[in-house]
């Protein structure tokens, strides 16, 4: 009885087991069904997604910094290159923390405070995987050191990289300005401008051209593991390499100029080809060192470089506007020569010139007596060009002057450069609103008073005068690059300023006269032992008016009055006179007179260029045509 | 009355070659062909080695498999008279773990005998069922109707579960309670008295809640939002889902899971193997996988079918069980569809003491079969 209801019991029990038996084993396989349809939808549907995930994951894209081209000379001669740089770099996201990793490698190698603010700047606005630099340029011992402390310095690094190295320095440095790490304002979110070593252009030719020189990064796909760690190279795309950028500077006549201008406080040169515009040399004076511009230059001497009184950031050449005085005269004689004056008529010069109440003076206090055009230019008779000026007005003396270049900026490919200012009767109208006095004609006449130039407009009127009157152009380079392609041509492709040979070989005769001639300003500083003379014009701008008082009471020696009051000394000149190959301009600022001080500088820089075209066995050699026309 | 074949062949005593031939060496070779499995990934795992952990688990498994093959020779009455016992020593284990347990991993979880490891929540997980089981056995059809009846072996249950949750293995101890769970519902519980337990365990997870570690919640609250720390312990889930993501269909092949071999998946010998193979073999590969943990449910269901006794059937549930919740649980977290709870796939993941416990438990079930007739006394000696 017992057993049989255990039997019962046990089939009850044996049922109700195999039904939820049943019941478990289709929980268990649905449970298995979710799983492969989870891994269905992981695998099957959203594989594509989780690939790209996978290799995002996996693959690191490094750039590749594509050297920066280099800028060479127009012999070849190297003014800008790239040099090896041995770094310390930190990567924020290896380090446990920047600032402590900072501090272990203040040890080894010194940091300043200054330097310690601007990595730590550096790491907060840069992406955490990129690096920063720590300290630039190390020598050897600092990188041995470093690299035995490497294993207790996570996220520090040594790299090699390439800084801009200018070999001429501060002779340079106008020219081909500078590059510079780039500012927070110019980061477009390309991360090549995020690389530690890469540097664009601030200023000069490196800036203009900055984009061409830059070239193309490359990269490099690296697959990393989950720690960060290299382990091979999947893919490298070679970027293209900057292009190279060849100036019409000459790198030894450049040197020699800037070097010769050293001698004084303040002053520029400019020196171009006459027959194609090509600019020899541009020198500023004075200076400074690019090199420090392209390290990170500090705030101490970046403001010392702000603050200095003669200006060693700004180019004169290009950016300074000085009175041209003298040098303008030949403007004033062809737009009289154009009006009808001839160049024969005689204007008496007592020493001054009389209109209504006030009192013109010339610079040569007794007077040149009866003077003519050539006169005129070549001894610099102020009361000549009163006389002229009176009876041209300003309006056509601005027109000759235009066509010259003066008073525009003309396209050189340098940042800063400035157009200077040529007065007309509508410009002082819209200017100051009152209208043009006769008196005003008698001070434009000289190049003073309002009339503004730079020196660069100066050499550029100079080589328009005497290639035979065509308006060639000043430029840096010839190369085909940043889409200006400027051909090898002569002063004739460009189009003619519009005046009349015979004209354009009286100022020839006149300017001629002014060196070569024992009356002319600048005869003491003629050339006489060499293949070539020269020609030119010499002028001293005044910066203050005379008063009658000082007149009166005698003029004041120069080394009497203080720097800031003293005469600007500008020379405008040619060579070879009989077939004008090379235009250039000199100003000193505050320098004295332009025949003692500025004819000397053009006279060297005129040899030198002789004596190296000799040397390099380049006789001058202008198109004959040219020749015929400017004599 | 019993009827005579039946009981003649149940009670009578079988040769050791007899017990052998009972074997269901089927279910074995499909154990092998998964540790099988586990041996290519592990070599994988290495970078194409056998060392460290191929070599080491493939000694395991043969010694594992020698001792199966043994366990699965001992009658079925042994295990119900050794239930108790056993329990106790499993208990004790416990209880020496929480004392003087090493740390490892920031918990307790090992205890180190000098040649051999233990991890007691293993044994217990075996020995919460062998007693479980024995209960219910021996529990008339009508007492299970009585709430009452039920409380001793909850508390069986809740004791080792509640140590293994002190270690903390938050994992383990779902495993236990599930498994003791699936056993009482074979037994016959009835089925609201689940809906009341699972009413007052969700009342109770504020209280458990209170109780997590804060690592333990942080799984948790990240596999809500995995993406909310993509860099901290959402990584794991992460990392995980990408290695099988990219893995697609057919895999990247052996040694060629890019999201392994560099490191971007977290233990991947052990906890995350299942996504190794995953990455390295596809779909397929871990659509094989699942296929052969369906065999081995299948053939364990059958065991349990085919048992006369309630003993022997209760303990093949309550091993199969186990084990399969073991690796649904793995397979579930590397997929991202439950918390990273830490446990291991079975027979796949790298681990000593799991492969020879594994492999007892299975010993266990595979001697349910070959005594599957035998009559069990209801206490004990009684038959």
């Amino acid at each position: 009885m017992n057993r049989l209801m255990n039997r019962d019991r046990d089939a009850l029990r044996s049922k109700m087991f195999s039904r939820r038996l049943a019941l478990l084993a289709g929980g268990k396989l649905a449970l298995f069904g979710v799983l492969v349809g989870r891994m269905y939808y992981l695998q099957v549907v959203e594989a594509d997604k989780y690939r790209t995930m996978a290799d995002d994951n996996r693959i690191n894209l490094r750039l590749l910094a594509p050297p920066r081209g280099r800028i060479l000379d127009r012999n070849g001669e190297v003014l800008a290159d790239n040099q090896l740089n041995y770094r310390v770099v930190v990567v924020a996201e290896q380090t446990g923390s920047v600032p402590a990793t900072l501090d272990a490698l203040a040890e080894i190698v010194s940091i300043t405070d200054n330097e310690r603010r601007r990595i730590l700047r550096e790491v907060a606005r840069k992406r955490r995987f990129l690096p920063v630099t720590v300290k630039d340029n190390l020598s050897w011992d600092d990188v041995s050191r470093i690299a035995v402390n490497a294993p207790d310095l996570p996220g520090v690094s040594i790299d090699v990289g390439s800084t801009r190295l200018y070999p001429h320095g501060e002779a340079m440095a106008h020219v081909l300005g500078y590059v510079a790490p780039p500012a927070e304002s110019d980061l477009t979110g390309d991360p090549l401008l995020e690389l530690p070593d890469f540097r664009i252009g601030r200023n000069g030719v490196e800036r203009v051209y900055d984009l061409a020189m830059r070239g193309r990064a490359g990269n490099s796909q690296i697959e990393v593991n989950a720690l960060g760690r290299p382990i091979r190279e999947l893919a490298r795309n070679e970027g293209e390499p900057g292009q190279d950028l060849t100036l019409t500077i000459d790198a030894a006549l450049q040197a020699f100029a800037a070097k010769r201008l050293a001698k004084e406080e303040s002053a520029a040169c400019v020196l171009m080809d006459c027959t194609n515009g090509d600019v020899l040399v541009l020198a500023s004076h004075p200076s400074y060192d690019p090199h420090e511009f392209a390290r990170g230059i500090s705030g101490p001497a970046w403001r010392a470089l702000l603050n200095n009184a003669k200006a060693p950031l700004t180019n004169k050449a290009v950016s300074g506007q000085y009175s041209p005085g003298s040098t303008y005269k030949m403007v004033v004689a062809l737009a009289a020569l154009e009006a009808g004056i001839s160049p024969d008529m005689r204007v008496f010069c007592p020493g001054h010139m009389e209109l209504g109440d006030n009192k013109f003076h010339c610079w040569k206090r007794g007077g040149h007596g009866a003077v003519d055009m050539i006169d005129g230019i070549m001894q610099s008779c102020d009361v000549y060009f009163y006389e002229i000026g009176r009876r041209l007005g300003p309006d056509r003396m601005a027109d000759m002057a235009k066509r010259f270049g003066l008073g525009q900026t003309l396209a050189l490919d340098l940042p800063g450069e400035r157009g200077g200012i040529i007065p007309t009767r509508a410009w002082k109208q819209a200017r100051t609103g009152k209208g043009w006095a006769t008196g005003e004609s008698l001070v434009a006449s000289i190049g003073q008073g309002y009339v503004l130039t730079t020196p660069l407009q100066l050499a550029t009127m100079t080589a328009r005068m005497v290639n035979g009157g065509y308006a060639v152009v000043p430029h840096l380079t010839r190369d085909h690059i940043h889409g200006r392609r400027i051909a090898e041509r002569t002063a004739s492709a460009f189009p003619p300023v519009g005046v009349s040979q015979a004209h354009l070989a009286i100022m020839l005769r006149a300017m001629r006269g002014v060196v070569n001639d024992p009356r002319g300003t600048a005869f003491r500083q003629r050339i006489v032992d060499g293949i070539w003379t020269y020609g030119g014009k010499t002028g001293t701008s005044q910066v203050r008016r005379i008063t009658e008082e000082e007149r009166r009471v005698g003029l004041r020696k120069p080394d009497q009055v203080p720097w800031r009051e003293r005469d600007h000394a500008l020379f405008v000149g040619y060579a070879p006179v009989d077939a004008p190959r090379y235009a250039l301009a000199v100003i000193v600022e505050h320098g004295g007179g332009g025949s003692s001080v500025a004819a000397p500088i053009a006279r060297e820089v005129l040899a030198e260029t002789m004596r190296l075209e000799r040397e390099r066995g380049r006789a001058p050699a202008p198109p004959a045509r040219l020749a015929e026309r400017g004599g | 009355m019993a009827s005579p074949s039946a009981l003649g062949h149940a009670n009578k005593r079988m040769s050791l070659g007899e017990k052998l031939r009972q074997v269901t060496w089927g279910l074995a070779l499909t154990i092998g062909a998964v540790a099988a499995v586990g041996f290519t990934m592990l070599y994988s795992a290495a970078g194409g080695d056998w060392d460290p952990w191929a070599s080491r688990q493939m000694t395991r498994f043969a010694l594992g498999f020698a001792i199966m093959v043994a366990v699965a020779t001992i009658d079925i009455r042994v295990w119900m008279k050794v239930a108790y016992p056993f329990y106790a020593v499993s208990v004790v284990l416990l209880l020496a773990v929480e004392v003087m347990g090493e740390i490892g991993m920031g918990a307790q979880r090992w205890l180190d005998l000098g040649f051999v490891q233990i991890q007691p929540a293993e044994l217990a997980k075996i020995s919460i069922v062998l007693v479980v089981a024995r209960y219910f056995h021996g529990l008339s059809h009508e007492n299970i109707g009585n709430p009452l009846y039920l409380l001793w072996p909850i508390v069986l249950t809740l004791v080792p579960a509640f140590l293994i949750f002190k270690q903390p293995k938050l994992g383990t101890t779902l495993v236990v309670l599930a498994t003791t769970g699936i056993v009482f519902f074979m037994a016959g519980v009835r089925m609201w008295k689940f809906l009341v337990v699972g009413l007052a365990g969700a009342g109770a997870v504020p209280i458990a809640w209170s109780l997590l570690r804060d690592y333990q919640k942080n799984r948790v609250l990240t596999f809500l939002n995995p993406e909310s720390d993509p860099l901290g312990a959402g990584y794991h889930i992460i990392q995980s889902k990408i290695a099988l993501g990219s893995g697609g269909m057919w895999g990247k092949g052996l040694l060629g899971g890019t999201q392994s071999h560099l490191q971007f998946l977290p233990e991947k010998q052990t906890d995350f193997i299942f996504t190794m193979l995953s990455e390295e073999f596809g779909f397929v590969g871990g659509l094989v996988l699942i296929g052969l943990y369906t065999v081995i449910v299948l053939y364990g269901l059958g065991i349990a079918y085919r048992a006369r006794s309630q003993f022997g059937r209760l303990v093949a549930i309550g091993i199969l069980s186990g084990i399969y919740l073991n690796a649904l649980i793995n397979m579930a977290m590397v997929m991202g569809l439950v918390p990273v709870v830490g446990e291991p796939l079975p027979l796949v993941s790298y681990g000593g003491t799991s492969m020879l416990t594994l492999l007892f438990g299975f010993g266990i079930l595979i001697g349910v079969y070959v005594h599957r007739d035998v009559t069990v006394p209801r206490r004990g000696g009684e038959a």
